[in-house]
């Protein structure tokens, strides 16, 4: 049986194409995910991201273990920051992606983690058995929802749901911060390469938010739009562009990596600087195909310095081609090929993103 | 509910055929497979004059998911496509029996094996 969030009825109210994902049935699309995907793009949409797994972290240890159990460091955030980060195994392979705020020192825990839903049990057992003899306190937040208000006018459009009291603090927020109170949790954060926010809520606030974005002209839009968006951002998604058996070098990710301090133990650190010191064999690029056509996941990438794969691939509505993620050999780029049911198909290899803030930044 | 015209003729793959009087038939993909496909984002349609033979797969039709082979339902000739789908893919979606039609061809062979609407629609409810 699938889990559902609070808004699941909304959901299905609204039109909602209900399928399973990472254990919870959640919105494909409500109709139309190219649809949804432009409004996110032009206007202001609204997700349900309430599967996501809140986990809020205390003890006087807190900040100690994170700066173990993460490959970037949480010592560089301060009060009201946010951090990208991989959580890495021995290996240094790529258990979950994840985002870490600092939060204010009133606050009762003063990190708080956002990790993935198809991940949750496996990063739930390796972060409690990572505290073992510590004093680390970890706190699920299943008392929440989680809304996502993306798109040019989504803030503007927004900010009069929020809390009055914390509304001239979330209009002022620079990306990759957040603001709170008793009554709500804001970051200027998200997965689609729109300017918003992430927002936090009890229950009965975030039913009511949802509704009230809705009847502000936001868009309900599901994980279908979701994924295109993110995807023409270049955003990885954890599970398909990199896993367990991925490094963050080789997903892309080194930016995500504080080598600095040298001293800092944390956990795949000699694997990553092992592989670092090798150089790593294969990259994630960005590829784009040249004519008509869509690229598929586990579709072959036939580059000069020799094979690899599509991790991501799909449909840009925004672009009106195929585009993708590929996992292909370190110093590939430009032409190439992909082989799609048989055939070859001229395709480029590039930098993501490939959309930022309604811009196509390639050519 | 699916929509399923009595008048037009169905294969088990989910496309439909319809006898036009001049000896060709035009083939789409029902309301069905376009709900179960989603969003179509590109077609690939054969070449006008290209000849078919039975159960061939002579079109692609691509969504935001997946792509799906559209086979020829009879051999013959292909006398027309839809060229419009080349910059509107989703009029298969919203018009799958009349503007999202993808080809239409000269049958080489009587027609055999095909449903009619009632059948077609037996078959969906089977497969539920």
């Amino acid at each position: 049986m699938s889990k559902r969030t609070p808004l699941y009825d909304r959901h299905v109210g609204a039109g909602g194409q209900m399928v399973p994902f990472g254990g919870w049935d959640m919105p494909l699309h409500y109709g139309s995910q190219l649809e949804e995907h432009h409004q996110v793009r032009r206007h202001a949409g609204i997700f349900d991201v309430s599967h996501m797994t809140v986990v809020d972290v205390g003890g006087a240890d807190a900040t100690a273990w994170l700066r173990r159990l993460l490959a970037n460091d949480v010592a560089r955030l301060a009060v009201g920051q946010a951090l990208y980060s991989c959580m890495l195994n021995e290996a240094g392979g790529v258990i979950d992606d994840l985002i870490v705020y600092r939060r204010p020192d009133a606050a009762p825990a003063p990190y708080r983690l956002v990790v993935n839903a198809a991940t949750r049990d496996r990063d739930l057992a390796w972060m409690q058995a990572a505290a073992a003899g510590r004093d680390v306190a970890l706190e699920l937040r299943n008392d929440l929802v989680m809304l996502a208000v993306q798109g040019p006018r989504a803030c503007e459009l927004a900010a009069p749901l929020l809390p009055e009291a914390l509304r001239p603090a979330a209009l002022a927020l620079q990306p990759f911060h957040a603001v709170e109170s008793a009554a709500a949790f804001i970051g200027r954060t998200g997965y689609t390469g729109e300017d918003g926010w992430e927002v936090l809520l009890p229950v009965a606030a975030g039913l009511a938010f949802w509704d009230a974005a809705l009847a502000a002209g936001i868009a309900p839009c599901g994980l279908g739009a979701r994924d295109t968006l993110r995807l023409e951002a270049g955003m990885n998604l954890q599970g398909q562009d990199m896993d367990e058996q991925t490094s963050p070098l080789a997903a892309g990710l080194a930016w995500t990596v504080a080598w600095e301090p040298a001293d800092r133990a944390f956990t795949g650190r000699p694997a990553l600087e092992r592989e670092r010191a090798a150089g790593p064999a294969v990259m994630l690029a960005g590829i784009m195909l040249g004519g008509r056509g869509v690229m598929r996941r586990g579709q072959r990438v036939i580059t000069a310095s020799g094979e690899g794969l599509v991790t991501s691939g799909g449909f840009s509505p925004t672009m009106n081609c195929s585009i993708g993620l590929a996992r292909v050999p370190v110093g590939a780029a430009g032409a190439c090929e992909v082989e799609i049911r048989g055939v070859r198909h001229p395709a480029r290899l590039l930098r993501p993103p490939f959309v930022r803030r309604g811009r196509v930044l390639v050519t | 509910m699916t929509a399923v015209p009595a008048e037009l003729k169905y294969t088990r793959d989910h496309e439909w055929l319809r006898e036009e009087g001049d000896g060709t038939v035009t083939v789409g993909i029902t309301d069905h497979a376009q709900r179960q496909l989603g969003e179509l984002v590109f077609v690939e349609l054969p070449e006008a004059g290209s000849t078919l033979a039975a159960g061939q797969g002579c079109a692609v039709v691509e969504s935001v998911k997946a792509a799906s082979d559209v086979y020829a339902p009879l051999a013959g000739t292909v006398t027309a496509v839809n060229a419009a789908l080349e910059q509107a893919p989703g009029l298969v979606n919203t018009s799958p029996y009349g503007e999202g039609w993808l080809f239409r061809f000269r049958p080489a062979t009587p027609a055999a094996g095909l449903l009619d609407g009632a059948a077609y629609q037996q078959l969906l409810d089977a497969e539920g």
